[in-house]
């Protein structure tokens, strides 16, 4: 697929800035400074990116609890996310949300959500407005291999189906649905089979490779975009993480997580394959990791040092007018 | 001005919002009806009639009909009120709340509040409440505690036609995620409904009996029992202020305690299910708020903690009437 | 109906009324009653009003006790000379109560009067007609915040011998609330072209308050096509206007803050029932209703004043006219009949205030009447 050199750049700061954020926050957590609970996406950066990028201003995304990584794909203000997880006041939701729901309308980030296939029927919601108010946008729901067997998700695909709405939905497989494995728990065991089965069209495809994700995604996108309807992509990767950080992940198989970062990391598959190419070159892209971990450092800083909400802004914003 | 159904009066309020605004839309099962199939199209017009004659003058675009999925159509409405529309969607039966309880509860009532302000809910959700018509225990409930309950949540149960248009009108124009309850037993009602566009207040009782004994305070259908209630202790000698709440969220306090102050004495009239119904929430809003003035302590007319019988003789005896608030006056009376 | 003997029956005021409560004679029986003198005061859910008798004579039966609520047209009392014997007064109080059907169970009464909407130049206006009567019609213009209903003790007395329409000015009642600039030349235009598309030559014209600006406004401008003019209360006479009542009257939404204010209209605050307040604020929920009469209010009562003065343009003005004016008008102050030519007839009415067409309506509608046959 044809990408210029701005956007390979881009490609890997995007997924450089998720990488960072996760294994930044990994640390912090364990400190006890970050409240409450969070789930990263370290290791799944290509799918996140790889999406994204064939996004526009007018095109919506709707993310699961797992959601800092679509948060910065979707150009979210990484300082105001890292206030958000720390509860300040200036954080990207005025604290009130904390990582569960981080959450930007203004770039057409629909949210992460703390109900498990809660995203799919808002994502319908947005590509009914799409349609309706004829915006041409395109609205993508994320969702696990966990919500992808809740009831909202598949009554949302027969739902995009039905009404033929501009609309992708996609399973980002990462093998377990907190400590179950998707293997298990997706009966018929072919979630491009039950796609098709609510009308869907779908395609599966290795989630640690950016370039296999950009390209199918853009087609479904497109296919979208057009007025063809909704469609299905099964992106298929490990997350390096547990569940939840404090998940000691004993589930897994010894050895699993070390041997996906050695051979199946999407970040150092994406420099081999782009300097292999002699499109992009080894400083380049070091000089975008030393700069994310400048960028990712005085957001912890900054966050560590934001003023914490009023007590007044815990009646703010029930309603817009009561 | 002419009499109008309640049914008509909801019918007029969408069509006259419908033209005004290009992104209202209605959605819901059946709301035309005949999607798909060979036969006539806007065959119902909702299981009851109220939206009928709105596809036909605005398309299937606009009005739509869903399949049966609560959670996704509902879902959807609540992320389309996001993403700039202002969907009117309808949970046909208040009962069929329990498959989309989660887009209502954790999504509508919550996202402009988890966002930091950051996004706007335009939604109504219209559904059909209440007991009367041997529908049974799923399709008779007055669950509208529950939404009360949730904070986020805007809550309207009209009790009239000429409520309902002004109530309704109001709540699509509310930024605000609001859910409309509509009495099934009130369709048929007629009443003098003017022809224009208008707006009740949400937040603003109204005040259908003036009297100085006794406060009744009613919900929805109940208000029309109350007043006949009212009606016949008149004749005895007591009068009686009846209050129709009209917004159960956000609820007029101001006007329930200013009344409970003048008489003394308060009889709540509510259909809903008696454990946490919303007469409880409001004798404890009046004990703890102007305890001072009560004479007497406080009636509550509500049926028995039980799912609604099927049989006419059961379900008749189950739903408070005008002969059980009267009681319950005058008790308070002696 | 035997000669001598008058029944006094519930009046019919206001199309919405089907019956009334007495809240207190004024007169025993055996006294001597004068026609256009209170007999009993009625309470209906819009207004308590003291109705005034019909007839001169003996007051022979109180027929209705007080608290007693009869439907429209039922027999409340019956007048008549002393010599008529007892038993002819009991045989027409029997026949006439076994005569008696209440009006709601009667449907052509019900459609009779029925008001009608017209489209004029891409507005809405409703007006309504009653009476059959040859001759130059009567046209009745309500004020500012009012509608065709402030006729309501007028109307159909006039109507008994003229053909009178009522109707709502725009942004008023259910007329189409666009108001242009909301002056006194655009609410004249607005009568002028309903007389128009009415097919109405030359009308008496009756205007209340600002409704009575407005007649003189078009009778100024057409006045071939007024043949008289009875002002009532009439704005656009002198600077002054009680802008608290005006203000008021526009911001207040509920009964408890909209009251004080419709009581000033008024010299009994009694008059005003819970019914009056709920048709008011009923009113002002109309979509564009606040915002028409906001336009019309800056427009006519600029800076606290009234921004015409018409009363220097009478000399010009070829048609009859009379002024009637409530002494206690708390609103549009009486005194402003002082800069009115001696050759004017004005009436000042005791013990009535700006809504002197309702409070003392008998009075009234005998000056208008009169005024019209001459």
């Amino acid at each position: 697929m044809e990408l210029s050199r701005e956007q390979l750049l881009d490609a890997y700061r995007y997924m450089r800035t998720i990488r960072e954020f996760e294994e930044r926050i990994h640390l912090e957590f364990a400190t006890g400074d970050i409240p409450g609970f969070v789930h990263l996406y370290a290791g799944e950066e290509a799918s996140a990116v790889g999406v994204c990028m064939n996004l526009g201003a007018r095109d919506y995304i709707a993310s699961t609890h797992r959601g800092h990584g679509h948060c910065i794909a979707k150009d979210c203000d990484v300082g105001a996310m890292m206030k958000e997880l720390y509860g300040r006041r200036d954080g990207l939701c005025g604290g009130k949300g904390g990582s569960m729901h981080i959450a930007d309308m203004s770039k057409g980030m629909m949210g992460a959500n703390g109900i498990v296939g809660g995203g799919p029927p808002l994502i319908c919601g947005a590509a009914l407005s799409a349609k309706i108010l004829k915006t041409g946008g395109v609205a993508v729901t994320f969702f696990g291999d966990g919500g992808f067997n809740q009831g909202t998700t598949l009554e949302a695909m027969n739902f995009a189906s039905a009404c033929k709405l501009p609309a992708v939905f996609v399973l980002e497989d990462n093998g377990y649905a907190e400590s179950t494995a998707s293997a298990w728990s997706i009966g018929g065991g072919d979630p491009i089979k039950r796609a098709a089965g609510f009308g869907l069209v779908g395609h599966s495809v290795d989630g640690h490779d950016f370039f296999a994700v950009c390209q199918r995604a853009r087609e479904l996108i497109e296919y979208a975009r057009a007025g063809n309807g909704p469609s299905f992509l099964h992106v298929k990767f490990i997350r390096y993480y547990g569940h939840f950080e404090g998940d000691a992940c004993t589930y897994r198989a010894p050895g699993e997580v070390a041997a996906a970062r050695s051979e199946r990391d999407c970040l150092k598959l994406f420099r081999d394959r782009v300097t292999a190419m002699g499109v992009l070159q080894p400083p380049q892209l070091d000089e975008i990791d030393t700069e994310v971990v400048r960028l990712i450092g005085s957001a912890v800083a900054a966050a560590k040092e934001a003023p914490l909400p009023d007590t007044a802004d815990l009646m703010t914003h029930v309603y817009g007018s009561y | 001005m002419a009499r109008k159904s309640f049914r008509e009066a909801i019918n007029e309020a969408l069509r006259l919002e419908m033209r005004r605004d290009p992104r209202v839309i209605v959605m819901g099962e059946d709301v035309a009806g005949g999607m798909g199939a060979a036969g006539e199209q806007d065959a119902w017009g909702g299981v009851l009639g109220v939206t009928k004659g709105l596809m036909p003058e605005f398309g299937r675009e606009r009005v739509l009909d869903t399949p049966i999925s609560e959670s996704a159509f509902i879902g959807a409405a609540v992320g389309a009120a996001a993403t700039g529309l202002r969907p009117v969607a309808e949970l046909m039966f208040i009962d069929f709340v329990g498959v989309c309880l989660d887009q209502i509860l954790n999504q509508a009532a919550k996202l402009r509040y988890m966002f930091g302000g950051k996004a706007t809910m335009p939604l109504v959700i219209r559904t059909m409440y209440g007991a009367g018509l041997r529908a049974a225990s799923q399709h008779s409930q007055a669950l509208y505690p529950i939404f009360t309950h949730i904070p986020g949540l805007k809550v309207v149960i009209p009790s009239s036609p000429y409520e309902a248009k002004g109530l309704l009108i109001r709540a699509i124009r509310d930024d605000d995620p609001v859910i409309f309850c509509e009495h099934k037993m009130l369709y048929d009602e007629m009443e003098e409904v003017p022809d224009e566009a208008y707006t009740i207040p949400f937040g603003e009782a109204n005040l259908t009996r003036e009297g100085e004994d006794v406060t009744i305070v009613a919900i929805g259908r109940m208000v029309k029992f109350a007043n006949e209630a009212a009606d016949r202790l008149a004749a005895r000698g007591v009068t009686c202020a009846v209050i129709d709440p009209r917004t159960a969220s956000p609820l007029d306090e101001e006007t329930i305690l200013e009344s409970v102050k003048e008489t003394g004495r308060l009889v709540v009239v509510d259909e809903a299910s008696p454990r946490c119904n919303l007469a409880t929430d409001i004798v404890a809003l009046v004990a703890t708020k102007v305890f001072g003035a009560l004479k007497a302590p406080a009636a509550i007319v509500a049926p028995p903690h039980t799912p609604v019988p099927f049989s006419p003789a059961l379900e008749d005896a189950y739903v408070p009437g005008p002969a059980r608030i009267e009681a319950a006056a005058l008790a308070i009376m002696e | 109906m035997a000669d001598g003997i008058r029944a006094v029956t519930v009046p019919k005021w206001g199309l919405a009324m089907t019956e009334g409560t007495v809240v207190a004679w004024y007169a025993n029986e055996g006294d001597q009653v004068k026609a256009g003198s209170d007999l009993v005061e009625i309470e209906t859910p819009k207004i308590t009003n003291l109705y005034e008798s019909p007839a001169s004579g003996v007051l022979r039966r109180r027929v209705a006790q007080v608290g007693e609520t009869l439907p429209v047209g039922a027999l409340l009392a019956v007048v008549a000379d002393e010599e008529i014997p007892e038993a002819e007064i009991d045989a027409f109080v029997a026949r006439f109560v076994k005569e008696f059907i209440p009006e709601s169970a009667v449907e052509s009464g019900a459609q009779a009067f029925k008001p009608q909407m017209i489209e004029i130049g891409g507005r809405r206006i409703r007006y309504l007609k009653m009476g059959e009567a040859e001759g130059t019609p009567v046209v009745l213009i309500h004020g500012f915040g009012g509608d065709l209903n402030s006729w309501l003790f007028s109307q159909p007395a006039l109507a008994q011998t003229h053909l009178v329409y009522a109707t709502d000015l725009p942004g008023h009642g259910e007329s189409s609330k666009q108001v242009g600039g909301g002056d006194l030349a655009f609410l004249a235009s607005a009568v002028f072209e309903l007389l128009n598309a009415l097919e109405i030559g030359s009308a008496h014209l009756v205007g209340h308050s600002l409704g009575g600006a407005t007649a003189l406004e078009l009778a100024l401008s057409h006045p071939e096509r007024v043949k008289s003019l009875t002002l009532i209360a009439p704005a656009g006479f002198g600077p002054e206007i009680n802008m608290g009542f005006v203000e008021g009257f526009m911001r207040a939404s509920r009964h408890k803050q909209l009251r004080p204010f419709v009581e000033q209209l008024f010299a009994n605050p009694a008059l005003v029932a819970r019914k009056m307040l709920d048709d008011i604020i009923s009113y002002k929920r109309l979509d564009g209703a606040v915002e028409a009469l906001n336009t019309i209010a800056a427009a006519v009562f600029k800076d606290g004043r009234q921004a015409v003065d018409l009363a220097p343009r009478l000399a010009e003005l070829g048609v009859p006219l009379q002024i009637i004016w409530g002494e206690g008008d708390q609103i549009i102050p009486a005194a402003h009949v002082n800069g009115v030519p001696a050759a004017v007839r004005v009436h000042l009415v005791p013990g009535a205030g700006h809504m002197v067409h309702m409070e003392k309506a008998q009075e009234v509608n005998e000056l208008i009447e009169v005024f019209l046959d001459i």
